[in-house]
């Protein structure tokens, strides 16, 4: 479907003919909005308002109303994330089997909270609701990367693997 | 083509991959190439066998020797001792949790030996990424039953013969559903899949998705054929990407082989599916929201009626499924709805499929006959509770279910019982939590959850779960006054007649569940100003045993706040103002002389 990450750099314009060719291939398709979103942000990494408008132009829509889908899902971003995302996984399992402690050691290594960035845009951190992989809990998930049975320890090891 | 002597079934689910599947199957096709041995044996990767815990996993059949925590460095032991000379590697085996007594064969280990899979029924038997081997396993048998021998309403009345209630929540009678959709005027009409599990600690939809999509894909074509619709949509979390991938594959096979598409095994019977992401966001498991939600739009619920069956999506009628709910068609329709009532109690049909995680040892996915004690959930097929602690509640049903205490283990778990218990089924999340969890501090975490994930539409559920979780934040301070547990009584009733949605409606279930059964934890919290399991951090303090201090200095030096002084050997005190409780100092002493408490 989407990819994740970009595996080298295009410039602006590429961008957006590339999502504009996205838009154009699914235009009859019926509420494809969200749809959309998810490709712009896997382009862009996150949706700043200009891309918010272009879209409202090629989709013939209002810019509030993109708007306000982008605010509604937490899974929209509309700041630049680091080059990778911490999901820290908050779901049932793993807070009760201490997924607060693996998230204070996070914090407290990083410097950043929560949707905040470290200074050298090196990492993110996200919570999330439930990544559905109770059975290893706690869980935290790295650019799709799923890391089971987490403790402070094994922390430093798995960063260190991600530049 | 080959004969294949044997069949090696490697675990692809999520957890096993997480651990390292994926090199097994490399190191296991590289050893079987090199011993000669590729003409004979195959290795399949399937889809979730559900024992989590215990991952990689893997059996051998035909023998069904059962291989546990298999790593890319036992590959070569098996392939040449157990695939060329027979010899099964007993140190892989599974270790019975309380005798430490070693099974070999996968029909005698417990926890499969008690399940009944219907839902899961190829789940860890095929590989989900070839249709051939869905095909071989009875796949889209249904849906051609369905289109050459039986009409629409024939299909309605096998589905309402069942018994087979929604999975994901309310439990409402899925041939009803279809009933009603099915009399509603239109040309239009669309059937959808609702794959955003949300609830925290559910994952059975993502495993059936991952592990067998195709079952998936055939439902809704019967359900398609049983309203008369040509749409589906699934709509499915973001978070979920594997399972996204291969039901994408699944889609693109089914086409090809079409299966969807235009004139459906040549009956004139159009179909078609859609993948729809979701985009994080709670409240989109609710009907009217997720509908909102594929029509591109911010997933706010709106009030019912109209319902779904007159107006759903884009303002047609529809029916909306979940997952596992859909799971089950193929089978009814093969096996008859007679064979599935035959299963379960009075009131509710069939299987139920279990997600074990938190406190319990087989951490992982089942599917038990609908009746079955939480003990023997919990017990004979989840192993118990891990590190000798005891077992303190079972959380059931996510945010809107709810806690129930260790006396109520044996009665037999229903849609009716549970919610008498003052729980819900749910979508079937099943935690088991031991004696260090705070319940209310469980109270608190989900209100915090509903708290972050109200859509904010209506006031009962945006303000009053608000102030609900301010009081029980104050509770775990321990500023919590006797009052306040009327309160929270009191706005639990209230918004659970007020709110618009289910969400908002179901919200204050964890925290009644809780008030019910373990008041006498809250009036500690408030009274004693004391939390028994430790967990509340503002009632919590560090203390130095003096007797057992050696003076090592080590828990000073961690102390990231220096609250710890002392000269060397002699014992060391904390200064409980500086202190911020951060547990450092505990985990540091090799001696035993910190206390909490």
């Amino acid at each position: 479907m989407t990819s994740i990450c970009n595996e080298k750099e295009l410039t602006d314009e590429q961008k957006y003919k590339q999502l504009k060719e996205f838009i154009n291939k699914n235009k009859d398709k019926e509420g494809y909005l969200i749809q959309v979103l998810h490709e712009a942000q896997s382009i862009f990494g996150y949706l700043p308002v200009e891309v918010q408008k272009f879209i409202a132009k090629e989709m013939n829509l209002s810019v509030s109303r993109i708007t306000g889908v982008v605010t509604f899902y937490s899974y929209f971003k509309t700041n630049p994330t680091g080059r990778h995302t911490i999901a820290i996984c908050l779901g049932t399992a793993c807070y009760v089997r201490g997924a607060k402690k693996v998230l204070e050691e996070l914090e407290e290594k990083l410097r950043i909270g929560i949707g905040q960035t470290t200074k050298d845009g090196r990492f993110s951190i996200n919570d999330q609701r439930c990544l559905g992989a109770c059975g290893l809990a706690p869980v935290i998930m790295i650019d799709g990367d799923v890391y089971g049975r987490m403790t402070a320890e094994k922390l430093n090891k798995i960063l260190e693997q991600y530049k | 083509m080959y004969n294949y002597r044997t069949h090696v079934l490697l675990c692809y689910g999520g957890a096993c991959i997480s651990s390292g599947a994926e090199s097994v199957k490399d190191a296991l096709k590289k050893e079987i190439k090199e011993v000669g041995l590729q003409n004979e044996i195959e290795v399949i990767t399937t889809g979730c066998m559900g024992i989590c815990e215990l991952g990689p996993v893997m059996i051998i059949y035909p023998e069904g020797v059962f291989y546990q925590k298999v790593n890319s460095g036992d590959a070569k032991e098996i392939v040449r001792e157990h695939l060329l000379k027979g010899r099964v590697v007993k140190r892989l085996f599974y270790k019975k949790a309380e005798t430490k007594e070693m099974v070999e064969m996968i029909k005698n280990i417990d926890f499969f030996k008690l399940q009944r899979k219907i839902a899961l029924r190829n789940c860890g038997v095929i590989n989900p990424l070839n249709i051939e081997e869905y095909i071989a396993a009875d796949g889209y048998m249904a849906i051609g039953k369905v289109l050459t021998e039986m009409t629409p309403q024939q299909v309605i009345e096998e589905v309402k013969k069942s018994g087979l209630r929604g999975r994901g929540g309310a439990g409402f009678p899925t041939g009803l559903k279809w009933q009603f959709t099915a009399a509603s005027k239109g040309d239009r009409k669309y059937v959808l899949c609702n794959a955003d599990e949300g609830d925290p600690g559910a994952f059975m939809d993502r495993s059936i998705l991952e592990g067998d999509p195709h079952s998936i894909i055939e439902a809704m074509m019967i359900c398609g054929y049983a309203i008369g619709s040509r749409q589906g949509y699934i709509y499915i979390r973001a978070e979920y990407p594997l399972a996204i991938e291969r039901l994408s594959i699944a889609i693109k096979q089914a086409r090809e082989n079409k299966l969807l598409g235009k004139n459906i095994l040549d009956t004139g019977f159009n179909f078609d599916i859609e993948i729809r992401m979701g985009a994080g966001a709670f409240v989109c498991g609710e009907e009217t929201a997720l509908m909102r939600s594929i029509e591109g739009k911010r997933g706010q619920p709106r009030p019912r009626p109209p319902y779904p069956a007159q107006k759903g999506v884009f303002e047609c009628p529809t029916v909306l499924n979940n997952v596992e709910t859909y799971a089950n068609i193929p089978y009814i329709i093969l096996k008859g709805g007679d064979d599935f009532a035959s299963v379960g109690t009075e009131k509710s049909k069939g299987t139920k499929v279990f997600a074990l995680a938190g406190d319990i040892s087989n951490n992982g996915l089942i599917e038990v006959p609908i009746g079955m004690s939480l003990r023997t959930i919990i017990y004979d097929i989840g192993g118990g509770v891990p590190n000798n602690k005891k077992l303190r509640a079972v959380q059931i049903g996510g945010p809107s279910g709810g806690c129930i205490p260790t006396q109520y283990l044996d009665v037999p778990i229903d849609y009716e019982s549970l919610k008498d218990l003052g729980a819900i089924m749910g979508s079937g999340g099943l935690i088991a939590m031991n004696e260090d969890t705070c319940m209310v501090d469980i109270a608190r975490y989900f209100m915090e959850f509903i708290q972050e994930e109200s859509c904010g539409k209506c006031t009962p559920c945006r303000e009053g779960t608000k102030i609900m979780l301010e009081i029980l934040n104050r509770i775990c301070e321990g500023k919590g006054k006797m009052e306040d547990l009327d309160t929270l009584e009191e706005l639990s009733t209230v918004i659970k007649d007020t709110a618009l949605c289910a969400l908002g409606q179901t919200a204050p279930n964890p925290i009644l569940s809780t008030l019910r059964y373990f008041k006498d934890e809250y009036i500690e919290h408030i009274k004693d100003k004391k939390c028994r399991a430790g967990v509340c951090k503002s009632l919590m303090k560090y203390e130095i045993n003096p007797e057992k201090c050696v003076g090592c200095g080590a828990c000073a030096r961690k102390c990231p706040v220096n609250a710890i002084t002392g000269e060397k050997k002699h014992a060391h005190i904390i200064d409980q103002e500086k202190c911020i409780k951060c547990g450092l100092c505990y985990s540091t002493c090799k001696f035993a002389a910190i206390t909490k408490g």
